[in-house]
């Protein structure tokens, strides 16, 4: 870059792209008046890229511009878009688009005798741009020019001019470059990556047999920019949503107005309540009863006259009716009030990052006070242990920015005891977590509540025996005659041994109700 | 001779290449084709419709409109005896 001067003494302004997440992640946008290289293997979404960054621009700003497309016949672009809502021969006909058809054409090849330049295809581009007042230009893909053109030191040469160029006409444009390798050179021919001073990659690998797209931005030249890959998707009718995860700032304000947990006896439990603004945790083996709870969730909110959101992921709607006619709750009649919304999916409709997508749309439209999720853990089966860890934070501080009380189960792998994956990546996320255990006492099964952890809040430390009845969950005393309930190790007590026990610390600082 | 030539060079404003090209192609037709031909020369700087319609990427280009079939060659056309084989003037050997 040149040293000095006006240009580069000036802070580089940055334009939005309109890409969902992606000016999130770019803090911003992309370097206003540069060129931006964007990389990928082959079905990386580089022209879904290419085209959202003109369409996003048209649709929100009214702004125009060009396509230059080397590979794909601009009927093809035209027709594989419009499912994404682009409706791109309007815009031509309203001069928001134009293309400039580059694609090699069909008849005899071109012969080529002697040296030659680029300066056609360049003064096509800057007629466009003139004619319809562009302010963002889109070149897809490099790799298909070099198929035409065979010199690659003369092309380099001519890139660099068509670089250069772009700048001079004051336009933002994105330059796609195919790649070979996920990780590897960052672009085939080896040298695009000088062309342009600013390079994303979109990655499209497999990991644990299961797709994962995400998008990296290597180098802003001179201008700062989230690093490290953050997982995206495309959407059928959006086309492409960055998923930003850690640029979400942990700025959300936090109260202490308490919500009840739809029991009078597990809100004493939790020092008088949850907090409205935090998302809890209950883990338990299948059976335990944190379908129970979720469901008391609901109804506590919607006799408080709140708005509740359910998503289940395990029963059916169905199923979840019935289970809470059983414990003495209506969904049915919480959902006519409008007080109540339940939505069931199977996780293996689609990716987890899709999900991601699909409940933040659907917590946005229906402005909750409450959700609730069931389960966390049915999620891990389409997901990657990284793809999950991150759809866990990024719901988790969606919820929280939102101000909402959250919800969460989480299965554990093991009927006694246990921990699932689910709580590894959630536990630091979540301000409390309360666990659900079964107590083996003598041949027989009972259950066992106990808060492990209430942020903000003093809570009781015991591990309090339950029973599930018509009217829902009824806790009740401590286990006192056992040990080991946690981790699935009972060790049976005798009444001595626990009042000797008893005797060897004083309680000051847990709040029992005894 | 039915067939008259139609020629058009496709050229970017007046640089040594574009006036390589211009010469090399105006001694190719003297000498090979007889009077027979027209030639234009458009420059895409001053009409770049022009090479919108006809999709030119580099220049120069040489499009053989007449006789078919339609021939593109690309280059300062340094090449007379490539020329004529592309143009096929001359059957190759």
């Amino acid at each position: 870059m040149s040293t000095g001067g006006g240009e580069s003494q000036r802070h580089i302004d940055k334009l939005e792209t309109y890409i969902p997440g992606f000016d999130l992640v770019a803090l911003g946008g992309l370097p206003r008046g540069r060129t931006t290289l964007i990389s990928g293997t082959a079905g990386s979404a580089k022209t879904v890229f290419a085209c959202q960054f003109l369409a996003e621009a048209i649709l929100q700003k009214q702004e125009s511009g060009v396509f230059v497309t080397f590979e794909e016949s601009t009927s093809d672009i035209r027709k594989n878009v419009i499912g994404f809502g682009w409706d791109i021969q309007r815009w031509e006909r309203e001069n928001k688009w134009a293309f400039v058809d580059a694609s090699p054409q069909p008849g005899a090849e071109p012969i080529i005798i002697g040296e030659y330049d680029l300066g056609a295809l360049l003064a096509r581009i800057e007629n466009a741009v003139q004619k319809i007042n562009a302010r963002r230009v889109s070149l897809d893909s490099l790799g298909a020019i070099f198929t035409q053109f065979t010199d690659t030191n003369a092309l380099r040469r001519e890139l660099f001019r068509v670089v250069s160029a772009l700048k001079t006409m004051g336009v933002t444009a994105i330059i796609t470059a195919e790649r070979t390798e996920e990780y590897g050179d960052i672009a085939r021919y080896g040298f695009e990556e000088f062309v342009t001073d600013n390079v994303v990659i979109l990655r499209n690998v497999m990991e644990e047999e299961k797709r994962r797209r995400t998008l990296e931005i290597l180098k802003f030249r001179g201008t700062s920019h989230q690093k490290g890959e953050f997982p995206f998707t495309i959407m059928p009718d959006q086309g492409i949503v960055v998923i930003p995860l850690s640029a979400i700032e942990l700025k959300q304000k936090s109260t202490d107005i308490r919500i009840t947990a739809g029991n009078a006896e597990l809100d004493k439990m939790c020092g008088g309540g949850f907090f409205r603004d935090s998302v809890v945790l209950v883990s338990g083996a299948t059976g335990t009863g944190k379908t129970l709870m979720v469901t008391s969730f609901m109804a506590g909110g919607a006799n408080n006259g709140e708005r509740c959101l359910l998503f289940a992921f395990e029963e059916s709607r169905e199923q979840l009716f019935r289970n809470a006619i059983g414990w003495g709750v209506d969904f049915e009649q919480m959902e006519k009030e409008g007080k109540l919304k339940v939505v069931c999916e199977y996780p293996e409709t689609t990716g987890i990052e899709d999900h991601l997508i699909q409940m933040k749309k659907v917590i946005e439209k229906f402005q909750p006070n409450r959700v609730a999720v069931d389960s966390l853990s049915a999620l891990e089966r389409v997901s990657t242990i990284k793809g999950f860890r991150e759809f866990v934070i990024s719901l988790t501080s969606f919820i929280k920015h939102r101000e909402l009380a959250g919800l969460f189960t989480s299965t554990t792998p093991t009927l006694l005891g246990g921990t699932s994956i689910t709580e590894a990546h959630i536990s630091t996320t979540t301000d409390s977590i309360i666990l659900l255990r079964y107590v083996e006492i003598y041949g027989e099964m009972r259950r066992g509540i106990t808060v492990l952890k209430m942020r903000g809040s003093m809570h009781d430390k015991e591990i309090r025996e339950f029973t599930i009845d018509g009217k829902g969950m009824h806790i009740g005393k401590p286990f006192r005659n056992i040990s080991g309930i946690l981790s699935g190790n009972f060790v049976h007590l005798a009444p001595a041994e626990i009042d000797r026990i008893g005797n060897l610390f004083t309680e000051d600082d847990a709040l029992t109700d005894e | 001779m039915i067939n008259k030539y139609i020629l058009r060079l496709y050229i970017t404003g007046q640089t040594p290449k574009s006036e390589r090209a211009i010469e090399n192609l105006r001694r190719i037709c003297e000498e090979e084709l007889n009077g027979q031909y027209q030639m234009v020369i458009i420059d895409v700087l001053e009409r770049p419709q022009l090479a919108e319609d006809e999709k030119i990427l580099a220049t120069p280009t040489l499009i053989k409109e007449l006789p078919p079939p339609l021939r593109r060659i690309i280059g300062d056309l340094s090449d007379a005896e490539k020329v004529l084989l592309g143009l096929e003037l001359r059957r190759s050997v």
